[in-house]
């Protein structure tokens, strides 16, 4: 406890694009409610901090501790070891620390194509060929960045993680319903949900809140969404042959994007029984392609044009292949 | 991963003779397991010459009473030959029977390993993997179901016949399905069988009578089956009675329309092109049933739109050219195929000149010639229709034993080469070679019938037939087909003018045996015939339970082995229909309700119709006592709704983390 005797709250980004954050401050005057019940000891995005404040803090003095990213190099590593160490509750905010999400596509390629591709691609004016040193001497002494992993690893590849938050970004509405049970619970008037649960969002999958109506599948064709005009407004996507992932991903956003007209792409993760999130999809599009012949399921298969991107765009670090020992070892 | 439980598992590692000890150190897997794998709950770890003795069972079940053993490992040979044998033992223990695993490391490991350190680890692997999942194994129980007692063959052929005599006659009801107007099958064109060089026709006809007038068997020729749904006990089969546009009802089959139809069609089915049939014919004689069809490609009025010669004629008014083609359903407990054979096409053989030169002839042609009731009335004479041959070439192995074509032996072609080289003898008096590869007279009386062809001087050639051609390069060639070949005894070429040629040609699958087997859900070998159970000890039982082969749809045979395996089949399914009620394994299906989001993927998949949707809840059922438990839907759940009992995903990754040894745990100091 703080002398102003609030429990404390810690958030902390790690490989992630900020869409977490700013989808916590999206919660609007619910804002208020954090910074009433809670003490913010430690946010680098909202207000200034040094990791030796956190060293210093005793252990599990932290009540409450957000984590979005997932761990790309050794700093990420430390901070994610650092804050189990300081919190009570530490969970995995947003798909990012809960499975990998975009940055965990990055698994698909060592460590020194990924560099060559951010510093010397046509989008990047590297003339000098300038490439990123952990450690550079200066005259001032020498200067490190973080070292990156052979690969991206979820939250609970690195650590022990109490709790699961999905989405990319979580939506608003189940941040602000989080924020309302932790409250509650430090008012005794709830009990936090067993270790390991995944909070703020619904057992069931997307298609449980999708609106459109579905037939029995048989799919002669797989499109982009770009090639259907119209897309009917009211029959399942998949039936019209657009690859949506509804069927495999985790309730908890209201169909957001079906029902905007676009197929779910999975930011809310696997569906509460779903071991790997890929293989399930793969199969279940498969198992609907209606022909017998090899070369017309073939044809059928190769209208989804990045297959490893459509299944497992969210999830390819935390499936069950994760990454193979030799990733380590050749990094 | 969950806690570990505290199970009490026992490990019994077999020799399996020199099988999988000659390979695998057996004594170092069960030390292993007993020291490394006891944290995961493994309280004994045994080796034994062969478990599936009784001895070896004893084993186990003293262990399951005395130990209070809670899971059984047995690591021997493939589930498939004991895991009842074991199962049955852990129940007669007091032990649910699913919860023994076994661990295959003979087919997965000493019979396709020969280092024996590695085959030794990957042993230990497969019984980690076998361990870690028994773990998760629930108790389940057997379904029972009724069975019921009618029973489907398809194909009225000689192995058709005799199952579905036998099954009659023991008072059950059988539909007999067959394609052709009538029954018989191959056997029917046939002029002489041998050895006994019996009267094919004879001996068949009073078979075909008996099935058609037994009141236990319905007879739906020219009908072909469409859909099969259920399982064993439980098919609901639909077969498609094809317009025969004459009233069986009214029809006393006079053979007045035949008389009378004015359009001659070749025969190319019974009497292998040789003969004429009408346009609304009954294919021989002695067909059974009676009744004609009317050959709606050729009739002239389905061409032309008149003539209705027969419909004028008919002194029953039993034509009728709306007839429509008729579904039929049938619901059986068993089924069984006997579907038969074609013949290899000789013409594929090019260099024999079938097809091109007038006097090469096929089996199927001879056999038509030589019977008295085709169409030379058992005159044997060239293609000309009258002159006699003086010198007859016969040629085994025609399509068969060839890797050109099918590599197989069709096991008949010798006996039947030598039939025909004794009808030509008899009838002819003509010079007769056979040229043969080697020659094969096994089974009861066959050899003595080949001295018999050779004391009647019939010259045989042991060699492979090159060519046969009609170029003669001298006098005593000219005219003549001279047969080309290397005669492999005397060492040399020779060049042999004959009249006629015969070509003893194989058998082969029929040519839409896979998708008849992918109708009643069985699989075809490489070369096409149906995929007996074991091919030594379950000969006519395929992997689908409740259908069963019977005949040449299974492989090459003679008409005694198909007799013996149509009542071979007719015998498994009477023990199935006495049996009452059929357990079946409790590898199930089911969906979780809450999880469920009525995605309807499913939907569509279930071959066995399991699967039905609740419009008014949005979620899926499925039908345990349809469910075959095959999985298919179990893969394709996106949502991970449905599961299989005997294959959950804790199972299969417990499985997973033991094959990785990723449940060895550093053994204590």
């Amino acid at each position: 406890m703080t002398s102003n005797g609030k429990p404390k709250f810690a958030m902390y980004w790690a490989a992630s694009c900020g869409g977490c954050e700013i989808a916590v401050l999206n919660i609007h005057e619910k804002i208020l409610d954090v910074d009433a019940n809670f003490d913010v000891v430690f946010w680098p995005v909202a207000m200034d901090a040094k990791y030796k404040d956190v060293e210093a803090m005793e252990d599990g003095s932290i009540l409450l501790t957000l984590f979005n990213g997932g761990i790309r190099n050794n700093e990420n590593e430390h901070l994610a070891k650092l804050l189990r160490q300081k919190s009570k509750i530490l969970v995995a905010f947003g798909s990012c620390a809960c499975e990998g999400c975009i940055p965990g596509l990055a698994n698909l390629s060592p460590v020194g194509e990924i560099v060559h591709t951010a510093f010397s691609t046509l989008s990047t004016d590297n003339p000098h060929e300038i490439y990123p040193r952990v450690s550079f001497d200066v005259p001032e002494g020498e200067l490190h960045i973080p070292k990156l992993e052979p690969i991206l690893r979820p939250l609970d590849q690195v650590v022990d993680v109490d709790y699961y938050m999905p989405g990319c970004p979580p939506e608003s509405h189940q941040i602000a319903a989080v924020v309302d049970l932790v409250i509650k619970v430090l008012r005794d008037e709830a009990q936090l949900p067993p270790k390991g649960a995944v909070i703020g969002a619904g057992n069931s999958t997307v298609c449980d809140e999708c609106k459109r109506t579905r037939n029995v599948k048989f799919i002669r064709e797989f499109k982009r969404i770009q090639d259907i005009a119209p897309v009917d407004p009211t029959l399942c996507l998949l039936e019209q042959g657009i690859p949506c992932n509804g069927p495999a991903t985790r309730s908890g956003c209201n169909a957001r994007c079906p029902s905007a007209g676009a197929q779910c792409i999975g930011c809310y993760g696997p569906a509460e029984g779903v071991v790997d999130y890929g293989a399930r999809l793969i199969t279940a599009f498969s198992s609907v392609v209606d022909a017998r012949e090899p070369e017309e399921i073939e044809r059928i298969l190769d209208g989804i044009p990045d297959p490893v991107g459509q299944v497992y765009r969210f999830n390819l670090a935390g499936s069950l292949m994760k990454a193979a020992k030799p990733a380590w070892q050749k990094a | 991963m969950s806690e570990i439980k505290q199970e009490r598992v026992g490990v019994y590692v077999c020799h399996c003779g020199s099988n999988i000890a000659g390979v695998v150190d057996v004594v170092d897997v069960a030390n292993w397991a007993a020291e490394k794998l006891k944290h995961q709950g493994v309280v004994i770890a045994r080796e034994y010459k062969f478990m599936c003795s009784s001895l070896g069972q004893e084993l186990i079940e003293k262990d399951i009473k005395e130990l209070g053993l809670t899971r059984v490992v047995v690591a021997a040979c493939s589930p498939h030959l004991h895991e009842k044998t074991f199962r049955t033992a852990a129940k007669n223990a007091g032990l649910n029977p699913y919860l023994v695993e076994l661990a295959s490391i003979r087919e997965q490991v000493s019979w396709v390993h020969t280092d024996k350190a590695v085959a030794t680890e990957k042993s230990k692997a497969v019984v980690s993997g076998a361990v870690s999942r028994v773990i998760e194994n629930v108790p389940l129980e057997e379904l029972k179901v009724p069975i019921n007692p009618n029973t489907l063959v398809v194909g009225g052929g000689i192995a058709g016949i005799q199952a579905a005599l036998e099954i009659a006659n023991a008072g059950f009801h059988v539909y007999l399905v067959e394609r052709e107007p009538s029954i018989g099958g191959h056997m029917a064109q046939f002029d002489k069988t041998f050895p006994t060089l019996d009267c094919s026709a004879c001996i068949l006809t009073p078979r075909m009578v008996e099935a058609g007038t037994h009141p236990n068997i319905t007879l739906l020729t020219w009908s072909e089956v469409e859909k099969v749904t259920g399982f064993v006990g439980n098919f609901n089969v639909t077969i498609r009675k094809k317009a025969r546009c004459v009233k069986e009802e009214l029809c006393t089959g006079c053979g007045i329309c035949e008389e009378k139809c004015p359009k001659k069609v070749i025969d190319d089915v019974f009497e292998a092109g040789l003969g004429y049939r009408k346009a609304v014919y009954t294919p021989f004689a002695q067909a059974v049933p009676k009744y004609p069809v009317i050959d709606k490609a050729n009739c002239t009025y389905f061409l032309k739109g008149t003539c209705k010669a027969c419909e004028k004629f008919c002194p029953t008014g039993a034509i009728d050219f709306n007839q429509q083609d008729e579904l039929v359903n049938v619901e059986v407990g068993n089924i069984i195929l006997a579907t038969g054979y074609d013949l290899f096409d000789a013409r594929r053989v090019s260099n024999y000149g079938y097809g091109r030169l007038p006097n090469v002839f096929t089996s199927l042609e001879f056999e038509r010639l030589s019977n008295a009731a085709g169409p030379t009335n058992g005159n044997i004479v060239l293609r000309d229709g009258k002159t006699t041959p003086k010198s007859v070439g016969i040629i085994h192995c025609v399509g068969s034993r060839d890797k050109n074509f099918n590599n197989y032996c069709s096991v008949i072609c010798c006996m039947q080469g030598l039939k025909f080289a004794h009808l030509v003898h008899e009838r002819t008096g003509a010079t007769v070679y056979n040229f043969y590869i080697d020659m094969r007279t096994a089974y009861k009386a066959y050899d003595e019938f080949y001295q018999r062809v050779l004391e009647e001087g019939t010259l045989f050639v042991r060699g492979k037939v090159a060519e046969v051609t009609d170029a003669g390069r001298n006098e005593r060639e000219k005219g003549k087909l001279i047969i080309q070949v290397e005669d492999t005894l005397a060492g040399k070429q020779r060049r042999i003018p004959v009249d006629m040629v015969i070509l003893s040609s194989g058998l082969q699958p029929r040519a839409d045996a896979k998708e008849v087997g992918k109708l009643f859900g069985i699989s075809c070998s490489t070369d096409g015939w149906f995929t007996e159970k074991h091919p030594k000890l379950d000969p006519v039982a395929t992997m689908t339970e409740g259908i069963y082969i019977a005949g040449c749809a299974q492989g090459p045979k003679d008409i005694p082995s198909s007799v013996a395996q149509g009542a071979a089949a007719s015998a498994r399914v009477l023990d199935k229909i006495l049996q009452k009620e059929v357990a079946l394994e409790p590898v199930r299906a089911s969906v979780d309700q809450e999880m469920c989001s009525g995605c309807r993927i499913c939907n569509g998949l279930c071959p066995f119709n399991a699967i039905s949707f609740l419009e008014d809840r949005m979620v899926t059922e499925i039908n345990p006592a349809l469910c075959q438990g095959c999985g298919t839907c179990v893969a394709a759940c996106p949502a991970g709704a449905i599961s299989g009992t005997g294959f959950s995903n804790e199972q299969i990754l417990a499985q997973i983390d033991g094959l990785l040894l990723r449940n060895i745990e550093p053994v204590e100091a």
